[in-house]
C-alpha cells in the first residue's frame, strides 16, 4: 500500500469524500496528505464551501416569495390541465 | 372523485401551492422554463394517480411528486446530450490534466477562498457561483445539480442515469474541479 498520496490521488478522494463516507486507509492517508499540504487544504475547503453555498443557493431560492409563476405560466398550466381532461 | 371535484382540487392546488412549487423547481433546475414544465407536469400526474388521501398535506403529496419530476427533467437532460461529450470533455478545459504535472502536482494551487462576511459581497459572491455552473458542460451541470442542490444519493444517480458509479464520480469530480477553478478566477481576482 502506498502511503503517499499525490495531490492528483488527494483531489479525487477529496471529491469522494463529499459523496460516500471514506474507507479507514483512504481517511488516513487523506489526513497525512492534508497536514502537509496547504494547497490541497484549501481546495478541500473549496469544494466545502461550494457546496455549503450552493444548498443556501437553494435555500434562498425556496424562500424567495416574490419568486413566483407569472399570471401567463398559470394559465398555460391550466390549459395544459384542461385539455388533458377533455 | 367526480371529475368537478377533480378540477375543483386541481385549481385548489395550482392556486394555493403552484408558487411553493415553482420555487422548489427552479431551485434545483435553475430554469424557469423547466421548472414551469415540471409544475404543470406534476398536476397532471396528481390528476392521473389520483391517489391522495388527504391525510398527508397536500403541498407534501405534490412535493413528493415534483421532486420525481425534477429527476426525470434532469437525467432527460443528461441524456440528450451525446455521450461522447463525456470523451470531449478530455479535450476541454475541466480535464483533469490540465490541473495537475505529470506526477500528480498542482499547476495552479488552489488558493484561499472564503466567504466573505458582509452581505453584499456574499451576493456577489453566490452570483459568481452561479455562472460558474452555468459556464460547466450542460451535462456535468445537470449531474452536479442533481448531486449537490437535489441531493440526490450517488446510488441513485447511478440508477436513473444508467451510468457506472465510476462514470458518476468522474463527472461529479470534473464538475467541482472546474466550478473552483472558475470561481477562484472569477472571484479572487475580482
Amino acid at each position: 500500500m502506498k502511503l503517499m498520496l499525490s495531490c492528483k490521488q488527494a483531489s479525487q478522494i477529496i471529491s469522494q469524500s463529499l459523496d460516500n463516507p471514506l474507507s479507514w486507509s483512504d481517511r488516513m492517508k487523506l489526513k497525512f496528505h492534508l497536514l502537509m499540504c496547504d494547497a490541497c487544504t484549501n481546495f478541500n475547503r473549496q469544494l466545502r464551501l461550494i457546496k455549503s453555498s450552493i444548498r443556501r443557493m437553494r435555500h434562498e431560492t425556496e424562500n424567495d416569495t416574490s419568486v413566483q409563476l407569472t399570471v401567463d405560466a398559470k394559465a398555460r398550466i391550466n390549459q395544459a390541465i384542461n385539455s388533458n381532461h377533455l | 372523485m367526480s371529475e368537478n371535484l377533480m378540477n375543483k382540487n386541481v385549481n385548489d392546488w395550482l392556486n394555493d401551492h403552484g408558487d411553493y412549487l415553482y420555487r422548489f423547481a427552479l431551485a434545483r433546475l435553475r430554469d424557469p422554463h423547466q421548472a414551469e414544465d415540471a409544475v404543470q407536469e406534476t398536476l397532471l400526474a396528481a390528476i392521473k394517480s389520483n391517489s391522495f388521501e388527504g391525510d398527508s398535506s397536500a403541498r407534501t403529496w405534490l412535493t413528493g411528486i415534483l421532486k420525481h419530476k425534477i429527476i426525470d427533467l434532469q437525467r432527460k437532460q443528461i441524456r440528450e446530450q451525446p455521450l461522447s461529450d463525456l470523451i470531449d470533455l478530455d479535450a476541454s478545459d475541466t480535464s483533469m490534466d490540465d490541473f495537475f504535472d505529470k506526477s500528480g502536482h498542482w499547476l495552479d494551487k488552489p488558493q484561499t477562498l472564503d466567504m466573505p462576511e458582509n452581505a453584499l459581497e456574499q451576493k456577489q459572491f453566490l452570483s459568481i457561483l452561479s455562472g460558474c455552473i452555468d459556464k460547466l458542460p450542460a451535462k456535468l451541470a445537470a449531474i452536479f445539480m442533481m448531486r449537490d442542490v437535489h441531493e440526490v444519493e450517488n446510488e441513485n444517480i447511478c440508477k436513473e442515469l444508467d451510468i457506472t458509479a465510476t462514470n458518476a464520480w468522474v463527472m461529479l469530480y470534473r464538475a467541482r474541479m472546474g466550478l473552483r477553478k472558475c470561481l477562484e478566477i472569477n472571484w479572487i481576482t475580482s
